[in-house]
């Protein structure tokens, strides 16, 4: 199951995309109290949102962003059965896409 | 031997055309803008942070940028914010929280087909301003918010 979700809804017009991405966000400073240990830094690096193949918005994000990332969009337009796809690269490599059709 | 030879040929000749595609940039993937910069996430002050982002441009304070953000957050760990521009050619949005570690929490470069507005959620560490910087044209323009925290959010 991919590890994002994405819902979109049409508000005067425009259409809110939001999306829901379940990331461990650790940017490495915290403490695993039951070892002792530092958690290693593993945090999403880089978020694109594409309209139809056409990226829409790049993201830089970093540690300061909470656990299970949200985030929300309004693009102007938007029809029904066009594609948002959107993707992460965390700072390990590992990556995630998912695509969505506006209903 | 001669079928060897004739098939390393091959190989040898489709594998450095590869390879010179992708010295001269032909295979780069496909992206723009807010590439990942590890200066710009490294532990600094708030300063040396917007420096690095911005060097030594002016930036305006702005009452144009529109910041959604709870004044108290119960929990530092997730304080939902949400941030809208009417500032003309709005390209980018960085979200900054003065007093983490790391300030610089996300940066978003937004393309026409967008409305200027975000939503986040960010994390905090304690009672802190948080500023949003946004670059439209070739300006800089900062709105900021304070946001007292009742429990930090980077114990874990």
């Amino acid at each position: 199951m991919s590890s994002i979700r994405i819902r979109t809804k049409r508000i005067d017009g425009k259409l809110q995309i939001r999306t829901l991405i379940s990331h461990p966000m650790e940017h490495g400073r915290n403490i695993d109290k039951s070892t002792n240990q530092p958690i290693p830094a593993h945090f999403i690096q880089e978020l694109t949102v594409k309209h139809n193949g056409k990226t829409i918005a790049n993201c830089a994000t970093g540690g300061g962003v909470s656990k299970d990332p949200y985030f929300a969009f309004m693009l102007k337009g938007g029809e029904p059965g066009d594609k948002i796809t959107i993707s992460w690269v965390d700072n390990l490599g590992q990556q995630d896409s998912e695509e969505h059709i506006i209903k | 031997m001669s079928v060897n030879r004739r098939e390393f040929l091959k190989k040898s000749v489709s594998f450095s055309a590869y390879a010179i595609a992708l010295a001269c940039g032909l295979l780069k993937p496909d992206r723009a803008g807010a590439e990942w910069i590890a200066e710009q996430f490294a532990p600094h002050k708030l300063e040396e942070t917007l420096k690095t982002l911005f060097k030594d441009a002016r930036i305006t304070e702005s009452d144009q940028i529109d910041i959604q953000i709870p004044q108290i957050a119960e929990n530092g760990a997730v304080v939902p914010i949400t941030v809208s521009s009417r500032l003309d050619g709005t390209e980018s949005i960085s979200i900054l929280v003065e007093k983490n570690p790391v300030p610089l929490a996300a940066r978003f470069d937004l393309s026409p087909e967008l409305e200027p507005f975000v939503s986040a959620r960010l994390k905090m560490a304690e009672t802190s301003d948080v500023i949003v910087i946004v670059q439209a044209g070739e300006k800089l323009y900062s709105a900021r918010e304070t946001v007292k925290v009742t429990i930090g959010g980077c114990g874990g």
